[in-house]
């Protein structure tokens, strides 16, 4: 028996609109309507692409793709409440996310297509915005460095929000990032996006952990578990952990409950590992269904006006997309600009011999 | 100013860095209150302060992966990794990351960062701490792998290597920390990295060698002209990658032989390099096989085997002879 309890801890969880679009009126934000659209329709745009994406890649007009559907509120909740100087540190499953931070579709298409072309930011883009990052949990303590760098650099109010799944949190580099955060009180907000998958390893077999929020605890930082399909919970937590990194409090991480409602990408067949019925559980807390519903019971949202919206968007996927299927014309030389700042004769003799080679290899048909 | 050795060299370089440019930190394990295992970083802490002289936790591909936000944020920092022993824990991130972000997002994102590794054999030191690994980092388009020799070119480019646009590996030869001192002129100055050196022109031979090595070679090189009058070229790579084979190849056009001393592992090093470039671009003007004299395919021994393993004067010497006398 221990002589004393040195610390007991406690771990919160916050909902507070629930999966029949209900608020808890004790908790709601009261958020002003036109943010509350602004958000519905961020989620939705998210929504949209995302489905029409997947046709794409299913049409073959675009490689392997890893769907968002049903993580809308998890990255909406957070993204929108982000500044403008707030850096973007994600990982490769944010799309609705990168979207709202001015990324336009044709960023994205190109980017699954093999081009590079699709992480570089266009004028419309947050320069804040760090690319897709593909190697699990590597990218967290991207954000720590930028953080820090920030605030060195005497940059008023500025924050890094870093995303990650459930999956990532078994990654060394995700436990260091905390711990260097912590201990350098560090404006950076950890999102966990817990959508209960990695792949075909469910979070029962990912970690013994109860919750993802209890391991803030080891960092003495303030860990919450928030319902991720609940937009006004998540937009809560999220402003919170602004309010304190900016006050200079340090991190925080945020896991939002959610579920990966397709694919791990689109070269994995889910069902080889879990059920449609599970699914369906799921699909019944679509973070869009319950918050159109609390919308449309304020009289804020209508049938009307979403059949618009679907219209809206529907044009400017089929313009976007035909402007990415007009590009034919890349340069097939630029992975050797940007070997290097500097050029180097290695380099050049490289660049030459790829090209001569590329002109002989359309020769030979 | 006065003659300074190595290590002085490299904590100079840090300091005249450090005044110049205010967005230039270091960060690393020991590196502030202590000054580094090693005394680079000494009396920096006191001077420029803990925010930008910064004592890391024990994680290494923390310390490398927090140096490229930093970077990306605007930041020229300067990491330790207080061994290349332990530096391979960085690999992940410099590989998946640091070397490239630049292609990643087409220019849009770069890494200015430098990582210093004290590395290679001959101070008696534990288990890990005695490899010569630049092959590791050298292998990664998009990394810069820096080797100096001497406490001026130290200076020198690790002056360049923190004004570089690209992310550089800085691997310092432990050996030759505080094996010899060198005048270093009053104001900085900064060599061009890709580039090696022909530190002395010859006709007979030439002779490639980069880290403590160049100091075995030199010595080498003075036995075998004192012996035997021969006219030996000899060049300092260096610059590992991206490799200047350009001036090594010109050299072999004029002398017709070429002999490589490399401390780490003969297969797949630098040397290899060097002799495919020899045969892609000077072949027909080899009058001799090159030769390479190096470590072996063996695990670095302990130390008390050490000296055996590494390329000694003697070695270095019979290496270089067997080219000339083919």
């Amino acid at each position: 028996m221990p002589l004393k309890d040195l610390e007991t801890w406690k771990v919160s969880y916050l909902q507070i609109l629930d999966e029949d679009g209900n608020v808890d009126a004790d908790l709601d934000p009261k958020f002003k309507k036109a943010e509350l659209l602004d958000m519905y329709r961020a989620m939705l745009w998210g929504r949209v692409t995302d489905e029409r994406m997947l046709k794409l890649q299913r049409q073959g007009r675009i490689g392997t793709f890893g769907p968002s559907t049903g993580q809308e509120a998890s990255q909406i909740g957070t993204m929108y409440w982000a500044g403008e100087k707030d850096w973007f540190v994600g990982a490769f499953r944010e799309h609705a996310a990168r979207l709202h931070r001015g990324e336009s579709l044709i960023r994205q298409l190109l980017y699954y297509n093999g081009w590079e072309e699709g992480n570089h930011n266009d004028a419309n883009t947050n320069p804040r915005n760090l690319p897709i990052s593909v190697i699990v949990g590597a990218q967290p303590l991207h954000a720590v460095g930028l953080a820090y760098a920030s605030r060195l650099k005497g940059e008023k109010d500025v924050c890094a929000l870093t995303y990650m799944g459930d999956g990532a949190t078994s990654e060394g580099d995700v436990h260091e990032a905390l711990n260097y955060a912590s201990t350098w009180k560090l404006p950076v907000i950890f999102v966990v996006q817990n959508n209960q998958w990695a792949i075909s390893i469910p979070r029962s077999k990912q970690m013994h952990s109860r919750t993802i929020a209890q391991k803030a605890i080891a960092y003495d930082m303030p860990g919450v578990q928030v319902d991720g399909n609940d937009v006004l919970a998540v937009s809560v937590a999220t402003r919170e952990a602004l309010d304190r990194a900016r006050k200079g409090e340090g991190p925080t991480l945020i896991e939002c409950v959610t579920y990966r409602l397709m694919m791990h990408t689109t070269a994995d067949d889910q069902y080889k590992y879990r059920s449609k019925e599970e699914e369906d559980v799921w699909w019944k807390r679509d973070p869009l269904v319950r918050f159109r519903k609390y919308l449309t019971t304020k009289k804020w949202w209508s049938d009307v006006q979403e059949d618009a919206q679907q219209e809206e968007f529907k044009a400017e996927m089929d313009r976007q997309i035909t402007e990415f299927e007009a590009m034919t014309e890349f340069k097939m030389d630029a992975p050797f600009d940007h070997v290097y700042g500097t050029t180097h004769a290695v380099i050049e003799q490289q660049r030459a011999e790829y090209l001569a080679e590329l002109a002989k290899e359309a020769d030979h048909g | 100013m006065a003659k300074i050795n190595m290590v002085q060299a490299i904590n100079l370089a840090l300091d005249e860095m450090m005044a110049e440019d205010e967005t230039v930190v270091i960060l690393g394990e020991d590196v502030g209150v202590d000054g580094g295992v090693f005394r680079v970083t000494e009396g920096l802490h006191a001077k420029y302060g803990e925010a930008r002289v910064i004592d890391t936790p024990l994680a290494e591909s923390a310390i490398i992966g927090t140096a490229i936000g930093m970077a990306m944020g605007g930041l020229k920092p300067v990491g330790e990794m207080q061994f290349s022993g332990f530096s391979y824990l960085m690999i992940p991130q410099l590989e998946g990351h640091g070397s490239r972000m630049r292609a990643r997002t087409q220019g849009q994102f770069t890494v200015p960062m430098v990582m210093r590794l004290p590395f290679g054999g001959g101070v008696r030191a534990l288990e890990h701490h005695s490899e010569s690994r630049e092959v590791f980092y050298a292998h990664m388009p998009g990394t810069k792998v820096v080797i100096p020799s001497g406490p001026r070119n130290a200076r020198a480019l690790l002056r360049a290597a923190i004004l570089d646009p690209d992310p550089v590996v800085f691997m310092e030869p432990k050996r030759s920390y505080r094996a010899f001192k060198e005048e270093v002129p009053e104001k900085p100055e900064t060599m061009e990295i890709g580039k090696c050196q022909v530190v002395q022109q010859g006709n007979d031979i030439t002779v490639v060698s980069w880290g403590a090595m160049m100091h075995t070679t030199k010595k080498a090189v003075a036995e075998i002209e004192k012996a035997r009058g021969a006219s030996i070229e000899l060049v300092d790579l260096l610059t590992v990658a991206p490799m200047d084979s350009d001036t090594i190849c010109e050299s072999v056009r004029k002398t017709g032989r070429l002999a490589i001393v490399q401390e780490a592992p003969r297969s797949f090093g630098p040397a290899s390099e060097i002799i495919a470039c020899v045969n892609d671009k000077a072949l027909m003007y080899l009058e001799a096989p090159a030769k390479r004299v190096t470590g072996f395919d063996v695990a670095t021994p302990y130390f008390g085997r050490e000296l055996q393993y590494m390329p000694t004067v003697g070695r270095a010497r019979r290496g270089i002879e067997e080219a000339l006398d083919f």
